[in-house]
């Protein structure tokens, strides 16, 4: 049988970089995210697989070290919350620019400005529309259990290699908070220098005489130049769109209703729909598992059979534009959300939807 | 079975280290679990609670307004969530402290003078164990095998050595936990 461990999201997202082949993690202390890197010096990895744990001097110092180890051709990652992921929003459009992959956990509280602690979805903007400048995406997945924290390391590595790009993990307080039974996968060696040196062509592993120096750059100062790479990585995002939407139903195969929502609110929100299935009421839950690239299709598939929708979020309403963008009118989208860091229970959030179908 | 506990009291009581050895005993027998601490500068000094969820199917939601059982260990916790526990519930308390007590009908109450018993047990760390067998007295949904088990995982092995003496704590909090409201 495999190995139950019982920890935190944030622990689990702390023992899969080391599990799963992680060569850096540069990171800055912050709650609710700090046992991140509490748990990688405790572990000590760089005893063991070799991974590289440092602490940089700020938000903005760590993101710029993913850069330098995503342009070698490593697995790098780091972890902040809302305030350094601000800080951080430079080095995404750079990374993003560059096509450099690297794992970024966001682990969200309540904004704006320094704001609280407790758990916040007010991020969702600034993780799915672009949090720095130019035109960007990032898959941004967004796990609602411990387990899933563990797995998304592993798949967000996968996908940021896969589209030389920035992958963002938006977790919240209450995933990264929340202790759970955590299932440990097969190690996963780090890769080889020679590995790396034969596999990412593009790589500065060190120039040798049978080729070309790499040159890692955002910089193209040539406009035809400059167009050309906003298209391909254009065409990038298509291709995310099409193959990388990830989500889950749940009892919406007969649902009239359908409740849209992630991370802890799609934990909170099943329990909702378990609470309407008892007074015949019914609703469904769709969890969108990847918020960019948006589960569009899937809505599109079952406006058809509802009545309404209605976007559940620990937030003043931002996932919800993208539900309407999908809905397009057909039916009434509606919105419940708090702030402040205080989180619903499932009973309140059936009231907010009672109230609204009335 | 699904059974949802609060259990709150003040930082330092080990609230927390006792949700988290509950919760570990209920995977020890393959259960599902969750652990959901209120995190926060209100752990330093303040009250710390935290929500446990031990199930044999998958849990939906965290974050709960009612519970199985509430485990209380200050005033502040008992006036929060005395009413909070469902109709035909528990709650456990521990007197010590308390100048206003619970006052429900609708619901099993039990106290463990808890303060009292660990100090006689020259072991005041002991405090949550005298708790957690109070507990599990009442609604025994793990075994004292898997409890030492949960232990075993949740402490780090250089204090293994005091187990036996966590053991002894809740052996102690079985017998001495008595019956107030009775439903």
């Amino acid at each position: 049988m495999a190995e139950h461990i019982l920890m935190k999201g944030n622990e689990a997202i702390a023992i899969s970089a080391i599990r799963n082949g992680c060569d850096g993690y540069f990171g800055y202390p912050i709650t609710p995210q700090s046992e991140v890197m509490e748990t990688l010096m405790e572990e000590k990895p760089w005893e063991t697989t070799g991974m590289v744990v440092l602490q940089a001097e700020s938000e903005t110092s760590s993101i710029n070290m993913l850069y330098g180890g995503a342009s070698c051709g490593k697995k790098v990652m780091t972890s902040s919350s809302s305030p350094g992921l601000s800080l951080m929003c430079e080095g995404l459009s750079y990374l993003a620019g560059a096509e450099l992959p690297c794992v970024v956990v966001n682990v969200v509280r309540g904004g704006p400005g320094l704001g609280t602690i407790q758990p916040g979805q007010g991020d969702y903007f600034q993780a799915c529309k672009g949090g720095g400048h130019g035109d960007y995406k990032m898959v941004v997945l967004a796990p609602s259990s411990a387990q899933e924290m563990y797995d998304f390391v592993d798949l967000g590595f996968d996908l940021s290699f896969k589209y030389l790009n920035p992958v963002m993990i938006l977790a919240d307080g209450v995933v990264g908070q929340m202790m759970e039974k955590v299932e440990l996968k097969p190690m996963k060696p780090r890769w080889s220098d020679d590995y790396i040196k034969s596999t990412f062509k593009w790589a500065t592993t060190g120039k040798t005489p049978d080729r070309k120096q790499n040159v890692i750059t955002s910089l193209a100062l040539d406009a035809a130049v400059h167009e050309r790479l906003n298209y391909k990585l254009q065409q990038k995002y298509k291709q995310m769109e099409q193959e990388d939407v990830r989500f889950e139903t749940f009892m919406c195969e007969d649902a009239e209703h359908v409740i849209v929502a992630y991370g802890c609110m799609a934990r909170i929100c099943e329990s909702t729909v378990e609470l309407a299935r008892k007074e015949g009421i019914k609703l469904g839950l769709l969890r969108p598992i990847t918020l960019y690239p948006f589960p569009t299709a899937e809505i599109n598939r079952l406006v058809p059979q509802l009545k309404t929708m209605m976007s559940v979020e620990l937030s003043a309403g931002q996932m919800v534009e993208d539900v309407r963008l999908a809905v397009n009118g057909r039916v009434p989208v509606n919105f419940f959300g708090r702030l402040g860091g205080i989180v619903p229970s499932p009973e309140e959030v059936f009231e907010a939807f009672k109230k609204e179908i009335k | 079975m699904k059974e949802e506990i609060i259990i709150a009291g003040f930082g330092g009581q080990g609230v927390l280290s006792m949700g988290k050895i509950l919760a570990y005993s209920g995977i020890m027998q393959n259960q599902e679990v969750t652990w959901m601490p209120s995190y926060g500068p209100e752990m330093r000094g303040g009250t710390a609670n935290v929500t446990v969820i031990l199930s044999d199917k998958k849990i939906s939601s965290p974050i709960l307004s009612n519970f199985d059982t509430a485990i209380i260990l200050n005033q502040q916790s008992l006036d929060k969530f005395e009413n909070q526990v469902k109709p035909g519930g528990l709650l456990i308390y521990d007197p010590n402290g308390i100048t206003r007590h619970p006052v429900r009908k609708d619901i099993r109450i039990c106290t463990i003078e808890a303060v009292d018993i660990s100090a006689e047990l020259g072991n005041s760390k002991a405090y949550n164990m005298v708790v957690l067998g109070a507990f599990l007295k009442k609604k025994p949904i793990v075994s004292l095998e898997n409890v030492i088990k949960g232990l075993k995982k949740s402490i780090p092995e250089r204090h293994h050595s005091l187990i036996p003496m966590n053991e002894k704590a809740i052996s102690v909090g079985m017998e001495k936990v008595k019956d107030i409201n009775t439903i």
